[in-house]
């Protein structure tokens, strides 16, 4: 199973709901990874609604395990990427074509669900009218917060900035904006005194 | 008084010190022997003669220096002032707020002579004599709110008002204890508290979000808050933890007199006219320790108050590593007498009554 409870955190760490099959004329659905199991099944309850679906999916590690089963869901336009950052830029064009009545549904990583949400609110969508579903990986999108650069799919902590090497511990801390999670050095105090990494929620 | 501005450094050889003068109108920011967290707001309407409450935006000998710290901060880190595209109209009005009190409270410093939206701004002190257009971006060399907080002490957030909350849509910030304006530029009122520990659960944010959303216009507020730092440095930014985390490692029994400083934050919260925006100055004062304890009700009462604080605070405020060396000094100026209600020195009371 591919869904996790995430602990109860501080106000501003993103929450994560279940996609529902709400009324729409349009569906968006951006996914990567494991958040593929949410699209198939929710086409399983509502078969119908992939006619009338764009789908932009991202493998990432599970290769071609969902392939197959969104090949079948009949869906209008589905669109396989090798990442986020390749299809960003139709995604940004689909979130700008959006008329009224468009849902979108985002589900898979954390870093997926943020990075498309900042780009749908960059476009003028509310994000409290986008449907989230975390599916996958528990790993985090981090910012430095000393030299700004962003560490994709952390998944221990503390870690090393891809950027500065500086040594960063994870915090709930999280920015819309920036789609990430902030993460501050974790031997600032007292150098070269790092704890041993280890994995998140573990 | 003619405020006799410094020249002083607030990094590297840390050369800030406070005057006699700076000390006793230094706000002291704890009015009873305990501290918890509370919405401690009262009305920004002046205050005694001289205390920093008196007027709107409080200069002190130490405005000069601070400003060229704040523009050492920036040219190592734009990104401190920033103003998402809907604020620059509160920017403008930030820019009127300040110029108006500070030429009204000041002036023998600050003047402002305007004819219509065509403006001639004079602050004497920095040597700015500056002819703009009210409202006319093209006219300032910065942005309004970035022109004009170059120009005053404090770090300054703007907050947008709209879905019954407020958001940090705007903010200059090179002298904050320890939060990055980067990171929380976007959130609302709840998400750039989140990290606060306890005031969620005691219902704090609530009741001071409901009073913030209130503010008219001409009435402003204003709390303290505080937090400790190891030297005189005013740039406590996340951006530069990895710099000057270090520096908590310095203290010893024999320097932490002049090297612990209690930082002190003078927040008020001003009502802006054409935006509605609320402008939220987040004013810095250091004292050292030393500085603290030539005045004995604050002596003792910053011993009582460091001694029982709950842990959780200490850990959050960043020195519960060096609170029992806190405690040996402060322990020498705690005489068990009681103190006074109110944070005001009280010197002519003194000694204390038994």
């Amino acid at each position: 199973m591919s869904t996790f409870v995430f602990p109860e955190s501080i106000k501003s760490r993103p929450t994560y709901g279940k996609l529902q099959n709400k009324f729409g004329k349009a569906y968006l659905f951006i996914a990567d990874a494991e958040g593929a199991e949410a699209i198939i099944e929710l086409a399983s309850k509502d078969p119908a609604l992939m006619q009338k679906a764009h789908v932009v999916y991202i493998p990432k590690d599970t290769g071609d395990q969902f392939l197959k089963d969104l090949n079948n869901l009949n869906i209008n336009q589905l669109y396989i990427g090798p990442s986020y950052s390749a299809a960003q830029s139709r995604i940004i064009q689909a979130f700008e074509q959006a008329s009224m009545g468009l849902q979108v549904c985002l589900s898979g990583t954390e870093g997926l669900i943020g990075q498309a949400l900042r780009d749908a609110m960059a476009a003028g969508i509310p994000h409290t009218s986008i449907q989230t579903e975390h599916r996958g990986s528990v790993s985090r999108r981090m910012q430095c917060v000393h030299c700004k650069g962003i560490t994709e799919d952390v998944i221990s902590d503390p870690f090393v900035c891809s950027h500065c090497g500086l040594n960063l511990f994870v915090r709930d801390h999280y920015s819309r904006r920036l789609a990430a999670f902030q993460g501050v050095c974790i031997d600032a105090e007292d150098p070269g005194n790092i704890p041993d990494s280890v994995e998140l929620y573990k | 008084m003619t405020i006799q501005f410094k020249d002083e450094t607030f990094r590297d050889d840390y050369t800030f010190k406070n005057s006699e003068w700076a000390v006793k109108r230094f706000p002291f920011p704890f009015h009873e022997d305990s501290y918890m967290y509370s919405v401690n707001m009262e009305q920004h309407k002046g205050g005694p003669e001289g205390s920093i409450y008196e007027k709107r935006f409080d200069v002190d000998e130490h405005y000069i220096s601070e400003m060229r710290d704040r523009s050492e901060v920036l040219k190592d880190d734009p990104l401190r002032c920033q103003s998402l595209p809907h604020m620059t109209l509160a920017g403008w009005d930030l820019l009127e707020l300040i110029m108006i009190s500070k030429s009204e409270d000041y002036p023998d410093l600050f003047e402002l002579h305007r004819n219509g939206n065509n403006w001639r701004w004079i602050n004497k002190p920095m040597q700015i004599d500056h002819s703009f257009t009210f409202l006319d971006d093209a006219t300032l060399p910065y942005g309004p709110m970035e022109y004009i907080t170059r120009q005053t002490q404090g770090d300054f957030v703007i907050l947008d008002q709209r879905e019954s909350n407020l958001w940090m849509d705007a903010g200059m910030v090179t002298t904050q204890a320890d939060w990055s304006l980067d990171f929380d530029i976007g959130m609302n009122f709840f998400e750039w508290h989140a990290p606060v520990p306890k005031a969620h659960e005691m219902g704090i944010f609530t009741r001071a979000l409901k009073f913030l959303l209130n503010i008219q216009q001409g009435a402003p507020a204003r709390r303290l808050n505080w937090t400790m730092t190891v030297n005189p440095l005013l740039d406590t930014s996340p951006e530069n933890y990895h710099k000057w985390g270090v520096q908590k490692g310095t203290l010893n029994p024999k320097n932490i007199g002049e090297k612990q400083y209690l930082r002190v934050e003078l927040q008020t919260f001003f009502r802006l006219p054409r935006s509605n925006a609320l402008v939220f100055p987040i004013r810095c004062y250091l004292a050292s320790f030393d500085d603290l304890m030539t005045v004995p009700k604050w002596g003792r009462r910053l011993h009582r108050v460091i001694r029982d604080l709950p842990e959780e605070l200490a850990t959050y405020k960043g020195f519960i590593d060096n609170r029992p060396m806190m405690l040996d000094y402060l322990s020498q100026y705690d005489d068990g007498k009681p103190t006074s209600d109110g944070i005001w020195p009280d010197l002519q009371t003194e000694p204390a009554r038994d």
